[in-house]
């Protein structure tokens, strides 16, 4: 039965004015968080062995007059742009998925300041892989032409690996957009192999059967306008315009409704 | 201190919490009892954000829960043990709390100490832990950052007795150090043994709410006797009035040590003499008769009590 709580040696803290979490903190945080389960350190672990496995496939099948460090560099992006999105849409509906929301959004109630530092954390991966398969292009690209006895070709400016690095974040962006929308992992990623496989695809019939679509296709699709960025010479004015507008569209439009829907939704 | 005002939360046509007010203060526990389903998680849940009230505030040390700068230093909250990534250890989940927090790395060791998950257990995946682990884990999880305030949705759940021996004796001392305990339970015993003060949900709305001193103290006596008639006389001689189950028990508002000097002086042996604690049950199974599919033999009594 309660009476008054004796004065005693270790009472507990009232504590007030603390000092808020930095969003350095909620970085770090959710970046270990990518990493810190099986399922998650495996799938970033694929982006460098895929990186290695492309290279070598590169060195192997490549013909030789093409073993060039752009080559390389392509080949090794490709498989970014497909696991990239899936890490950053994972970062986001494991909290509801795997229901760890509960924790994560009562620690830091501002559900704004925690899709910003997975985003963040998303961003910082993508940037840091990329980052590796450049080296991995590069020794790729020396060993490759060793063997082979052809000559060193650097020809993978620093503009050109801008805008691939600029095309990866779009791709992987679209996987952050789609944690918000969809909130599940299983929907998030189906819904992501829609847009990325069938879309074009039925973009593509389109513009076979519907030559008026053709000029429209690169303002509408954006796996072709992306493309713009991946591909050997530098986006023209117009083609940058296109990677815009299809952003606009896919990304930030959805992204916006996505997070009114984050910031709404009821966690369970 | 947490103070919840007027809390109601509507989905659609249903209303799942109805103007939920009351207050779980500083050293002391709080049971909040009801049958699943009354509206308890959903309460809390609105208390910390994660679910948006349809009206009504609540507050945590005097400020609304969004207004905590580090609301994980200031509360500690368990809403569901088992809401964790099944692939992470019990240590790993800790660190995390610990470094969002802030805290220096050595609470995860205090943390898994004080709960007594062994080095190993810790180290293992939550998805291979029982439920009662989860709830060390959970409560490990809403003390490491030395909140002032603790608020647990069915913590007991899956504990063992000894589990549950461990926990009350845990919650009372913090609450006996000048903490705050909200704790909700859909076991009536539970809470009786546990709590300082309780509110009683039904339905989304408050049904009951006091000390659980007044609550017992309200609810008079119960008797039994071999000659349950000259108990019924004797009692009613000294002004009493009783009432008769059809198992032969005698039930009054008198105290339990009036009943038993009454039953002395007539010279009539009782078999047995307790406080009557079904008036909180009483209700309580009412409150839970909708949802279960047994009838409730005590609704007779009732009634019956009533009318006397």
């Amino acid at each position: 039965m309660s009476t008054m709580a004796p004065p005693t040696i270790h009472p507990v803290h009232q504590q007030h004015d603390q000092p808020g979490i930095p969003l350095a903190r909620i970085v770090r945080v959710e970046l270990r968080k990518m990493f810190n389960t099986r399922s998650g350190f495996w799938l970033i672990a694929s982006l460098v062995i895929l990186g290695v496995v492309a290279t070598i496939g590169t060195i192997l099948f490549a013909p030789d007059e093409q073993l060039t460090h752009n080559t390389f560099a392509a080949a090794i992006g490709f498989p970014m742009t497909i696991v990239l999105p899936i890490i950053a849409i994972l970062a986001i509906t494991g909290e509801w998925s795997q229901r760890t929301g509960l924790t994560t959004f009562t620690l830091v109630p501002d559900r704004r300041r925690v899709l910003l530092a997975k985003t963040v954390a998303s961003v910082v991966v993508g940037i840091a892989s990329m980052l590796v398969a450049l080296v991995v292009g590069v020794v790729g690209n020396v060993v490759g032409t060793a063997i082979t006895g052809t000559d060193l070709v650097w020809d993978l400016s620093a503009a050109q690996f801008g805008t691939i690095v600029i095309g990866s974040l779009l791709c992987l962006l679209t996987g952050t957009m789609l944690g918000m929308v969809i909130r599940s992992s299983p929907g998030a990623l189906v819904t992501y192999f829609v847009l990325a496989l069938v879309l074009p695809t039925v973009f593509g019939i389109l513009a076979a059967n519907q030559p008026d679509f053709v000029d429209v296709r690169p303002w509408v699709d954006a796996e072709l306008a992306r493309s713009f960025l991946f591909e050997g010479p530098p986006a023209s004015g117009e083609q940058w315009a296109q990677v815009a507008v299809t952003a606009g569209l896919w990304l930030v439009l959805p992204a916006v409704l996505g997070l009114r829907a984050v910031l709404r939704s009821e966690v369970k | 201190m947490i103070t919840i005002d007027s809390l109601t939360k509507k989905y659609g046509r249903t209303t799942v919490v109805d103007g939920v007010s009351f207050v779980a203060r500083p050293g002391r526990v709080t049971g909040f009892l009801g049958p699943n389903g009354a509206g308890k998680s959903t309460t809390m849940r609105m208390v910390v954000g994660l679910t948006k009230p349809t009206s009504g505030s609540s507050t945590v040390t005097g400020r609304p829960y969004a207004a905590l700068a580090n609301p994980g230093r200031e509360i500690g909250v368990m809403l569901d043990a088992s809401a964790q990534h099944a692939g992470r250890t019990g240590r790993e989940i800790l660190t995390i709390v610990q470094q969002m927090l802030g805290l220096p790395g050595r609470r995860v060791e205090e943390m898994l100490d004080l709960v007594s998950l062994t080095p190993a257990e810790a180290d293992r995946r939550v998805g291979n832990y029982s439920l009662g682990m989860r709830q060390r884990l959970g409560i490990a999880s809403a003390l490491i950052g030395d909140p002032g305030v603790l608020m647990l949705d069915e913590p007991a759940n899956g504990l063992d007795p000894a589990g549950i021996r461990w926990m009350r004796d845990l919650l009372r001392d913090f609450a006996d150090r000048g903490g705050t305990v909200l704790l909700s339970s859909h076991l009536l015993r539970e809470v009786e043994v546990i709590a300082d003060d309780i509110v009683m949900i039904g339905h989304g709305r408050v049904v009951c709410e006091g000390t659980k001193a007044d609550l017992v103290r309200s609810l008079g006596t119960v008797a039994r006797a071999d000659d349950t008639a000259a108990l019924r006389r004797a009692l009613h001689a000294s002004g009493v009035d009783t009432d008769v189950t059809d198992e032969g028990t005698v039930t009054t508002s008198a105290e339990p040590a009036h009943v038993g000097h009454v039953a002395f002086r007539a010279g009539v042996a009782l078999t047995e003499l307790r406080t009557a604690d079904g008036g909180l049950e009483d209700m309580f199974l009412e409150l839970t008769a909708d949802t279960q599919r047994e009838p409730t033999p005590s609704r007779k009594n009732r009634r019956e009590r009533k009318a006397a």
